[in-house]
């Protein structure tokens, strides 16, 4: 192997040596705990609300389900590219948004859990 | 031997596109666990972080396609209303709905399965993109890094969820 594809192979390239911010990465985990959080709320304001259910009907085979699913998906999307454009090449607190982002996605979790969204039911 | 277009689809969602993602859980989790400067020389990072984007993009994809196939494709065909008259059985929700002892398959099971596997490819895709933007770099940051550990994690169970009362459903009352 040649001297120059010897340091091809152990060396980073400047792109790899580029310096890490994190913010970009920041801004995709907080925004997917945003979208799992829309996802929870909106299936539990579906089950509280005869209004909402109608309203986040937007195509009767599938019925609220492609409301709920279609909202939070524009919801993420949104906030994501929110955050992206605030956080994109700056350092934040990855820990301390990370944390915040799980606390997102449990509630989607439990927003999502019949058990749980059937308390709020309006029928 | 043959199927018929709803089998089809169903098959397609849930023995292909899901069970595909999930099957390539293990890949994608190895290839983000391993991801150390430490235990890798440069060209290994840089051949692994190739395989890592390629795999996570690809069961994002599975991931989108699994719940958009499930949810505008397979779920109408569930939850048709019967006509007066008609064969429940050819009518899935409706047919665990007047069996007390299978309501709860839909009560529970569907109620918890369209919901919950919309959380995946959300997950998936976000796990996605930062392999994708931070690459070689990841190497370096293992905070970040865990932390795509855990949403890869979560987007698995959110998919497993799905695909294990989905296997049960359909057992229960088939797509016809």
């Amino acid at each position: 192997m040649s001297e120059e594809a010897r340091r091809d192979v152990s060396q980073p390239r400047a792109e790899e040596r580029a310096e890490f911010t994190n913010g970009a990465a920041a801004a995709s985990v907080l925004a997917a705990g945003i979208g799992s959080l829309a996802l929870g709320f909106f299936t539990v304001v579906v089950e509280a609300s005869e209004g909402a259910r109608e309203t986040l009907n937007l195509y009767d085979p599938v019925g609220p389900l492609s409301g709920k699913t279609t909202f939070a998906v524009v919801v993420w999307l949104a906030g994501w590219v929110v955050l992206h454009l605030a956080w994109r090449g700056k350092q934040v607190s990855f820990g301390m948004v990370f944390a915040f982002a799980l606390v997102l996605i449990a509630l989607g979790f439990i927003g999502t859990f019949p058990p749980f969204f059937e308390v709020f039911s309006y029928e | 031997m043959s199927l018929t277009t709803r089998e089809f689809w169903t098959a397609i969602h849930g023995m292909g596109l899901g069970a595909l993602f999930l099957l390539a859980f293990a890949g994608g989790l190895a290839g983000l666990y391993g991801l150390r400067r430490e235990w890798e020389t440069v060209a290994g990072i840089r051949e692994q972080v190739r395989r890592l984007i390629a795999g996570t993009w690809i069961m994002a994809i599975l991931a989108w396609l699994t719940v958009i196939v499930g949810t505008w494709v397979v779920y109408p065909w569930y939850r048709a209303t019967p006509p007066e008259g008609a064969d429940l059985k050819e009518y899935p929700r409706s047919y665990l709905l007047s069996d007390p002892n299978l309501e709860a398959w839909h009560t529970f099971g569907m109620e918890w399965k369209e919901h919950v596997t919309w959380l995946s490819p959300i997950l998936a895709t976000a796990v996605a993109y930062v392999v994708l933007r931070y690459g070689f770099r990841l190497a370096d940051a293992p905070g970040v890094r865990r932390a795509l550990i855990v949403l890869f994690v979560l987007a698995f169970l959110a998919a497993g969820v799905g695909g294990i009362l989905g296997a049960f459903i359909t057992k229960v009352a088939p797509i016809l």
